[in-house]
């Protein structure tokens, strides 16, 4: 797999243009790209093609609630990741994790070999997001506690944080009253999720998935609006980057495709995750293709020794037993050109879990 | 003795138990392959784990630069060579690969620079 530094070296190596500290504020319904900075002043751009690929925010404080007051050093994970490998210094001494995805596991270890203590991860869910390897490594290792079911209820302290209230929460993910401890704490790190950047797909008018929160595509990652693709983390939140560069690839090649007038139309249906089976990517597949397609879903609960089944028109078309499937990890399965080949326009592919 | 320890070598997590006396290991129970059971083996005898983190630079465009241990040191040496880490700085310009601490604690790992950074 290449770095990012390989990455930035073949691209310097063609005659693209890169903008620098530039900042995109509109794509128009003709796909005109609109941007600004400090050197070239206002930008305009007609494209043809546009790939979407502005990543993603962390879930803020602000889209939880947490009551109490708002001291200094409550905080997101990614900001406090920043504040230490970048810019090279330490947010605070005293450490409670709200969340327990990968980037809340990676920031307990990476701070507590800083010298830090991280007293609490408390994780919502009765399972963590995060990886078993990150659990154990980032957690166990230092024998850091990982509080299933609970959440942080309040903060306490005014200009500083000085403690939280966490609670233990009922099957309907609310604090059981009783069950409130105080924890001596200077810094909370939020690890709540991460909510895709589309204000500019909005602004285009594209179609959104209620579930990804990214655009709704076909399997060159073209969205609804004709020309613009996405991927990567605007598209659907990924755990790895490696996914994030296959799929980049993808609608790369679509674009240039696109560009070259080598995308022919064809016939679109849609995909459907159904029980248990929280969403696919993409939404929309050509039954057209020759090549075949991957659908990536993501599950929503832990399941051991369940089978993936995907069907269409009632007919089950592949069936596969996983030891193991987590909402952390993305999965995917794969549709041949022959299975395309048996459908119509009225066909619908579901993705489901079967126990 | 029973340990109780999560398998790693999998995304399938298996609860492995291992019973132990006077340090010698009599069973693993509990892996569903044995790559479980080398894995636990390995983590009671000598656990190892790769270290990652930051280094001060000298006249850099930024104040740090990613390092990583060139491979596993043991678990019980990670705050020592963290403490080595902390102390040491390199100067800019640095490329992936440089070696900012070499043979930390006589593990046979060095610390190497993971970003390039070709200073102010
Ligand atoms: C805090 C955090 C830590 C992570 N750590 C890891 C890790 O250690 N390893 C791993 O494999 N994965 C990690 N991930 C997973 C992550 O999904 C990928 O690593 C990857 O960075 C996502 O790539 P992307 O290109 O989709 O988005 P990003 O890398 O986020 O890139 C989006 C870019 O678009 C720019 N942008 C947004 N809006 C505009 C605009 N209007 N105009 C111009 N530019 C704009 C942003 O500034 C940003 O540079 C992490 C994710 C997060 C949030
Ligand atoms: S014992 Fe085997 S199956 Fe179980 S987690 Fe380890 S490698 Fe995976």
């Amino acid at each position: 797999m290449m770095n990012i530094n390989e990455f930035i070296a073949e691209v310097e190596k063609t005659d693209i243009d890169v903008y620098t500290d530039t900042m995109v504020l509109d794509v128009s319904k003709d796909n005109v790209v609109t941007a600004v900075n400090n050197k070239d002043g206002l930008i305009k751009i007609q494209a043809v093609a546009v790939v979407l690929a502005m990543g993603c925010r962390e879930r803020p404080r602000g889209a939880l609630s947490i009551a109490g007051s708002r001291p200094a050093g409550v905080m997101t994970a990614g900001t406090a990741q920043k504040y230490v490998n970048i810019d090279g210094y330490m947010p605070g001494r005293k450490v409670v994790i709200l969340g327990s995805g990968d980037i809340g596991l990676i920031m307990a270890r990476r701070m507590t070999l800083e010298g830090a203590e991280v007293k609490v991860v408390c994780e919502l869910m009765p399972y963590s997001g995060g990886l078993t390897r990150n659990i154990v490594q980032c957690l166990d290792d230092f024998g850091i506690p990982l509080r299933l079911s609970c959440t942080v209820v309040s903060t306490h302290g005014k200009e500083r944080l000085e403690g939280v209230t966490i609670a233990q929460v009922d099957e309907r993910l609310k604090p059981i009253p009783g069950t409130e401890e105080y924890i001596d704490c200077d810094t909370l790190l939020l690890s709540v999720g991460l909510i895709p950047e589309n204000e500019l797909s909005k602004g285009v008018g594209i179609d959104l998935d209620t579930v990804t929160g990214g655009p709704v595509v076909d399997e060159y990652r073209e969205t609804l609006h004709k020309g613009i693709f996405a991927c990567g983390n605007v598209l659907q939140v990924h755990d790895l980057v490696d996914y994030v560069t296959e799929e980049s690839k993808i609608a790369g090649k679509g674009a240039a495709n696109y560009i070259f007038g080598k995308k022919q139309g064809g016939t679109f249906i849609n995909t459907k995750g159904v029980n248990g089976v929280r969403y696919i990517v993409p939404q929309r597949v050509n039954i057209e293709n020759e090549d075949g397609v991957k659908l990536y879903f993501r599950v929503g609960q832990v399941y051991k020794g369940a089978k993936v089944v995907v069907e269409c028109d009632g007919n089950v078309l592949s069936s596969k037993k996983k030891v193991k499937l987590a909402p952390g990890e993305m999965e995917n399965v794969l549709i041949t050109p022959e299975m395309l080949r048996n459908m119509n326009e009225n066909s619908e592919i579901t993705v489901r879990i079967e126990e | 003795m029973k340990k109780s320890l999560i398998c790693v070598s999998c995304p399938l997590g298996c609860p492995i138990e291992v019973e132990i006396d006077n340090g010698e290991i009599l069973s693993v129970t509990g892996n569903t392959c044995k790559r479980g059971d080398a894995y636990a083996r390995d983590e009671l005898t000598n656990p190892v784990r790769s270290l990652t983190t930051t280094v001060k630079l000298v006249n850099g465009s930024l104040p740090v630069v990613p390092v990583k241990s060139s491979k596993p040191v043991p678990k019980d040496k990670m705050f020592e060579c963290m403490k080595i880490i902390n102390q040491a700085s390199i100067e800019a310009p640095v490329k992936i690969g440089d070696v900012v601490v070499k043979d930390i604690l006589s593990t046979g790992a060095d610390i190497i620079v993971t970003n390039n950074d070709i200073g102010k």
